[in-house]
């Protein structure tokens, strides 16, 4: 990361500045601010219904929000529609995969294909060689691969669209510890690329892993930030955020 | 014999052109989840078009060509300044597609009047086929290729292309296409003119003989809720495989037992909905 040394800061990959978000009348997010610096991975955590998915469901568009401003790389993106946050840079790995069942594994990749300018761009070799299990299945029907390979397939699928930041939402959600590691070097070798990445993750020991720092959102709202260095040093500063690690 | 063969024959022919009507309506209705009601209307616009092509000498071929392309562009237009204003807005969209529907029926009236305007079968064609003593009208013969050829094309789209992909792509998750950038709004006018080519095209095809009349539209519309909700929404072999199952009950139906005729039809569509939603093939519930 190139930091400015007069003001300290960073390039900031992704900024969120008092996000709201509301599903119907229910006021869920209530002014979310986050930074991710480029090339961090940045964990956010918190309770069931703290609002971690509705934060990244905001960002990727989604579920826009009503107030606040979000910016990838200094470019406002709270207005646009999915498709073109996608196309901007902004990939999602998203909670439950949601990979497209009636389409092959090579299918699900092409059609998130975006090329990029970019040392090393992400292409079908490149993510059949993070993932070899996909590249055995490559003609099969997404819909009857393992949970595993479903996930691995959602993460490919973020990668084929070269992203500048990438949005995971639980990725070890129900899978086996096996796989779970597995996963877990995955997004290590994309994080040692370069790649931010704003990572939901309830597996905390996971999460702690991999991530340069630490957000906790409790009830719709940033509850303790911090280093993922210092949280590994005290644990407690977390847990009595979290309360249920 | 004659009777049976010739039945069996229309029969397939019928299921044909249903299948040309329907296919874009389960696509459609598959992507977008709109009950697109102007689709009755669209092919029976795909009719009058064709006449109004052969008045100015052209052969069925160029007419019935002349016919997609018009309902095709007039089916993008509907799609781009009225239907994406009400996405997700399902009564909306029954109302207004229906609305449409009448207006266009009333454009039909007022242009090309309220008589049955016969579309002549190509000269090439009117002489029936004999083939191991047996006779076959030629015209039929010529409708179920045409449907044969658009189905494996439709099929190498669907299943051979990236646009293919990325429609099936949308029928199976919408809003997580658009999380990996798949464009909606352009591939919601490209399904929707696409639908409204293949309506207009079975309009003008089936023009010889259906011929073009006031009421055409509702006929053929009652007709492919039947077949999508039988194939099952979004399938194309569904709704490939509905279209020859309705073309046959209905014109066995109207053979044999022509007062039970819409009983025979309707019946199989409802034992449908009420014990399998999903239809035949499809996987998205009524």
């Amino acid at each position: 990361m190139a930091t400015d040394r007069v003001t300290g800061l960073g390039n900031e990959a992704l900024t969120l500045e008092g996000v709201h978000a509301y599903y119907g009348h229910s006021h869920v997010l209530h002014g979310i601010s986050l930074r991710l610096p480029e090339g961090k991975v940045l964990a956010l955590l918190g309770r069931n219904g703290a609002g971690k998915t509705t934060t990244i469901m905001s960002i990727a568009g989604l579920l826009p929000a009503r107030a606040g401003s979000i910016k990838l790389f200094g470019r406002p993106i709270e207005k646009l529609p999915p498709e073109f946050i996608a196309r901007a840079g902004i990939r999602l790995v998203p909670q439950g995969r949601r990979i497209f069942p009636s389409l092959s594994v090579q299918e699900n990749l092409a059609v998130a294909e975006q090329q990029r300018e970019g040392k090393s761009p992400w292409t079908f070799s490149r993510v059949y060689e993070l993932f070899p299990r996909l590249q055995e299945r490559v003609r099969q029907g997404a819909g009857s691969l393992s949970g595993g390979e479903q996930q691995m397939l959602a993460i490919g699928r973020a990668l084929m669209g070269n992203p500048r930041v990438l949005l995971m939402d639980e990725p070890s959600e129900g899978l086996a510890p096996l796989i779970v590691a597995e996963v877990g070097r995955a997004i290590e070798q994309i994080k040692s690329e370069g790649l931010s990445i704003l990572l939901v993750e309830q597996n905390f020991k996971l999460a702690l892993d991999l991530a340069d720092d630490i957000i906790v959102i409790n009830t719709g709202q940033v509850a303790f930030t911090g280093s993922a260095a210092a949280v590994r040093e005290n644990n407690e500063l977390v847990t009595q955020h979290l309360g249920v690690f | 014999m004659q009777f049976w063969q010739i039945q069996a024959l229309n029969s397939f022919a019928l299921g044909g052109l249903l299948f040309l009507l329907s296919s874009g309506f389960a696509l459609i209705f598959g992507l977008m989840r709109i009950a697109n009601l102007t689709h009755g209307a669209l092919f029976m616009l795909g009719a009058y078009v064709a006449v109004t092509a052969m008045r100015f000498e052209a052969g069925l071929a160029v007419a019935a060509l002349c016919a997609a392309l018009v309902v095709g562009v007039v089916g993008g237009l509907i799609e781009r300044l009225i239907l994406r204003r009400i996405s997700g807005n399902a009564q909306g969209q029954v109302l207004a597609t229906l609305g449409i529907s009448f207006i266009t029926a009333d454009f039909c009236l007022i242009v090309w009047g309220g008589d049955t305007i016969p579309i002549q079968t190509p000269a090439m064609f009117q002489a029936p086929l004999h083939f191991m003593g047996l006779t076959f009208p030629t015209y039929r013969l010529v409708v179920i290729g045409i449907a044969v050829v658009v189905a494996i094309i439709l099929y190498l789209l669907m299943e051979r292309t990236r646009l293919g992909a990325m429609i099936r792509a949308g029928v199976d998750d919408m809003q997580m296409a658009r999380a990996v950038g798949i464009r909606a709004s352009a591939l919601f006018t490209t399904v929707f003119c696409l639908g409204a080519f293949l309506a207009g095209l079975g309009g003008a095809v089936g023009g010889p003989i259906f011929s073009a009349y006031p009421g055409l539209d509702s006929d053929m519309l009652s007709l492919a809720l039947i077949v999508v909700i039988l194939g099952g929404i979004g399938s194309l072999i569904g709704t490939f495989v509905a279209s020859f199952i309705i073309g046959f009950i209905y014109t066995f139906g109207t053979a044999l037992l022509p007062d039970l005729a819409y009983v025979i039809l309707f019946l199989p569509m409802v034992i449908v909905i009420a014990f399998r939603p999903t239809g035949l093939f499809g996987t998205i519930r009524t």
